[in-house]
C-alpha cells in the first residue's frame, strides 16, 4: 500500500507542494537563524581559537570572558612559570586602542600584542608577508578585514573605491608610528573590530601607561601534564583564575548566553519558524487527509486496517517531512555559502541539523497525529454516503 | 439468466430482529426496526424503497462497515460483531466487494492500479496484483483502459472499473449502492448487464440498493423496504422475468 500512499499524496500537486513548502520555510527559518546564532557565538571566542599553541589561559581572577580585559602587572608571568607543570608560560597584551585614519578620523583596533621573543599568540594564517617580521621596528600587522574596510585608505581618485592597507603602508596608532608589514587572516571577532599583532613590548608603548598591562598570561604544559589539573595548581599557586582553552571558549560564550539579549532573540524567530512551519504544515496536511477522507474511507471498507492506514499517513509525513527538510537545509546551506566571507556571522553544525530535523520530525508528526486520529476515528460507511 | 431457485439453497447473508438508530440533533431516527433477510449464494437481491427508508443502513450493517444495535447478522455464517477490528477488516477484504454510487476511485490512480487495490490490501505483490487488475479490465471491455486515470473515463466506464475492483479478489458477496443512478438508462442497463454476466458467477451472491425500476428485470429477488422495515408483499421475483 506505499505505493498508493504515495501516488495518493504526489496525485494532488497543489497540496504536496503547500505541505513541503511549510515545512522547507520552517526548515530554512530554524536552520538559518540557528546558524547565524552559533555563528555569532562562536566569533565571541574567535581570538581564542585563532590563538592556538598555549593550553592555558591565565587571567584576572575577575575576568569574565575573552574582551573583559582586567591587566595584570607583568611579574605574575614570573609566577606563573615558576607553577610546577608548565613548560611555557608567555605575555599576552589585549586592549582597544584607537588608530587615526587618514581622512582625521579614528577607528578602535584590538590591538595584540606578542612575546617579543617567541611571537607565541600570533595569527593563525599570513596573507602577505612574515610573522618573524615584527621584530623590525614600528612593524604591525594587520587582518585582512581591517585592511581591506576599517583601515582601508582614502580612494586614490576622488569618489573611486578605498584602497586597501598594504605591506608597506603606515598607521598612527595613539599618535605613534606603525608600519604594516603583513597581512594575516583570522577568525572575525564578535566586535568585528581590525585587530593589529605587534610585540608585547610595542603594544605597552602604544597603550597609554598603567601600572598594569599584561591582559594574560599564555602557557603550555609539560608533555604527560593534564591542562586542567595544571590550572587548578596555577589558580591555587597565584590565586589568578586559569583555564583551558575549552573552558574559556565556553565561559566567553556563557556570558554572552547569560548577559546578552541574542539567545532570546534568536530564539524568538527559531520559535517562529516552528510555529509557522507547524500552522502551514499541519494545516494543509490535515486538509490533505481530510480531502481524502471519502478514499480512506474506501479503502477501510474493503479491508485496509487502521494499522495501514496509520502506515500510509505516516510514510507520507515521512515522505513531506524529509524533502521539505532537505530543501530548507538546502536553502539555509545556499545561504551559508553564498554570504561566506561577508558580514553575516554563519556556521552550520551537525548539531543545527539534527535539532532542526527534530523539530520538523516534531511538526509532521503532530500533523499526521491529526489525520490519523480523524482517520482512525473514520466509519468506513461514509462511502455509503452519496 | 440466473436464478434463485439454481443457487439458493446456500446461505450467503442471515439476519434476524436487526436494530440501528442513530441520534441525530437530540432526536433519536430509528433507521431499521428489526429488520429480517436472507441472500442466497448465486442470488441477485435488489433492495429498494423510498430514500430514507433504511436501505443503505442495511447493507452497510450485512457489510460490516455499520455496526448494529441489535438482532442477529451472519455474512457466510460469520459475525461481524463478534471479531475484532482486525479480523473484520481482513473478513470483510477477503469476502466482500464494493461497488458505489460515486465509483470512489482514487484519482491519481491508473485503471489498473485502482482494480489492484484490494489485493494490496491484502498483501499480494504489487506485480501480481497488477496482472490480475488487467484480466478483470479485460473481462469488463477496459483492456485498452488499463493506464488511464479516473477523470479520462465516462462515468459509465468508472463504473465498470469499479465493478472490476469489486471483483479482482474473488468476493463471495458483493454490495452495490445505486451502480446506476449516477448512469444515463443505456449505460445503466449495460452496467447491470455486466454485473449479472460478470459478477453473479458461482456462488456468488449480489444485493444492489437501488431506485433505479428500469434495472429490476435484473433482479433474482426485490426486496422493498419501508421505514426501516422489511416491507410485507416484496415483490415475487418469478413476476419479474
Amino acid at each position: 500500500m506505499n505505493s498508493v500512499a504515495l501516488k495518493m499524496l504526489f496525485g494532488d500537486t497543489a497540496k504536496y507542494i503547500g505541505i513541503v513548502m511549510g515545512l522547507t520555510f520552517a526548515s530554512l527559518l530554524m536552520t538559518q537563524q540557528m546558524s547565524i546564532f552559533v555563528g555569532l557565538m562562536s566569533r565571541t571566542f574567535g581570538f581564542i581559537s585563532d590563538t592556538g599553541l598555549p593550553d592555558i589561559w591565565v587571567m584576572d581572577p575577575k575576568v569574565q570572558f575573552v574582551d573583559d580585559l582586567k591587566p595584570m602587572q607583568d611579574t605574575q608571568l614570573q609566577r606563573v612559570r615558576s607553577v610546577e607543570g608548565v613548560e611555557w608560560a608567555m605575555p599576552l597584551y589585549k586592549g582597544l586602542l584607537k588608530a587615526r585614519l587618514d581622512d582625521g578620523g579614528f577607528q578602535t583596533c584590538n590591538v595584540v600584542g606578542l612575546d617579543d621573543a617567541t611571537l607565541i599568540g600570533g595569527p593563525p594564517v599570513m596573507v602577505e608577508g612574515r610573522l618573524e617580521d615584527l621584530r623590525r621596528a614600528d612593524s604591525v600587522i594587520v587582518d585582512i578585514e581591517g585592511a581591506t574596510d576599517k583601515l582601508a585608505k582614502q580612494p586614490d581618485v576622488p569618489g573611486g573605491p578605498k584602497r586597501p592597507l598594504r605591506v608597506g603602508d603606515t598607521l598612527e596608532i595613539n599618535d605613534k608610528r606603525a608600519i604594516v608589514v603583513g597581512i594575516s587572516r583570522g577568525t572575525r571577532t564578535f566586535l568585528s573590530q581590525p585587530t593589529v599583532y605587534t610585540t608585547y613590548s610595542r603594544a605597552i608603548t602604544y597603550a597609554p601607561s598603567e601600572r598594569k598591562m599584561m591582559s594574560f598570561v599564555l602557557a603550555k604544559a609539560e608533555p604527560g601534564v593534564d591542562p586542567m589539573e595544571l590550572c587548578e595548581r596555577i589558580t591555587a599557586t597565584t590565586g589568578l583564575q586559569a583555564r583551558t582553552r575549552d573552558e574559556f571558549k565556553l565561559q566567553t560564550v556563557g556570558y554572552f548566553l547569560k548577559n546578552t539579549g541574542i539567545p532570546i532573540n534568536f530564539g524568538i524567530t527559531v520559535v517562529l519558524g516552528f510555529i509557522v512551519g507547524m500552522a502551514i504544515a499541519g494545516q494543509t496536511f490535515f486538509n490533505f487527509t481530510q480531502d481524502n477522507l471519502r478514499h480512506f474511507g474506501t479503502l477501510k471498507a474493503m479491508g485496509a486496517t487502521n494499522l495501514t492506514l496509520l502506515r500510509m499517513i505516516l510514510l507520507q509525513a515521512l515522505v513531506v517531512g524529509l524533502v521539505g527538510y532537505g530543501l530548507g537545509v538546502g536553502l539555509a546551506a545556499a545561504f551559508g555559502y553564498l554570504t561566506e566571507g561577508g558580514n553575516a556571522a554563519f556556521r552550520l553544525m551537525w548539531q543545527v541539523l539534527a535539532i532542526s530535523f527534530g523539530a520538523i520530525a516534531i511538526i509532521t508528526m503532530l500533523s499526521a497525529m491529526l489525520s490519523i486520529i480523524k482517520v482512525v476515528r473514520l466509519e468506513p460507511a461514509i462511502v455509503f454516503k452519496g | 439468466m440466473t436464478t434463485a431457485t439454481q443457487t439458493a439453497k446456500k446461505s450467503a447473508v442471515h439476519c434476524r430482529s436487526v436494530t440501528k438508530s442513530y441520534a441525530t440533533a437530540g432526536t433519536k431516527v430509528h433507521a431499521l426496526r428489526g429488520v429480517d433477510l436472507d441472500v442466497n449464494s448465486g442470488e441477485l437481491l435488489m433492495l429498494v424503497g423510498p430514500s430514507g427508508c433504511g436501505k443503505t443502513t442495511l447493507i452497510s450493517v450485512v457489510a460490516g462497515v455499520l455496526e448494529r444495535d441489535g438482532g442477529e447478522c451472519e455474512v457466510f455464517g460469520t459475525d461481524f460483531q463478534k471479531l475484532s477490528s482486525g479480523q473484520r477488516s481482513r473478513f470483510r477484504g477477503e469476502s466482500i466487494g464494493f461497488v458505489f454510487q460515486a465509483f470512489n476511485l482514487l484519482p491519481s490512480l491508473t485503471a489498473a492500479e485502482n482494480v489492484s487495490v484490494p489485493l494490496l490490501i491484502q498483501g499480494v505483490p504489487s506485480s501480481r496484483a497488477q496482472k490480475k487488475a488487467k484480466e478483470l479490465l479485460d473481462r469488463v471491455g477496459l483492456s485498452d483502459k488499463i493506464n488511464t486515470r479516473p477523470a479520462q473515463l465516462s462515468g459509465g466506464q468508472q463504473q465498470r472499473v469499479a465493478i472490476a475492483r469489486s471483483l479482482v479478489h474473488d468476493p463471495r458477496l458483493i454490495v452495490c449502492d445505486e451502480p446506476t443512478s449516477a448512469l444515463d438508462g443505456d449505460t445503466g442497463h449495460k452496467i447491470m448487464e455486466l454485473l449479472r454476466e460478470v459478477a453473479l458467477e458461482g456462488e456468488r451472491a449480489l444485493i444492489i440498493v437501488t431506485h433505479d425500476s428500469r434495472v429490476y428485470n435484473f433482479a433474482d429477488r426485490i426486496v422493498r423496504m419501508e421505514d426501516g422495515l422489511i416491507a410485507p408483499g416484496s415483490i415475487d421475483p418469478t413476476t419479474l422475468h
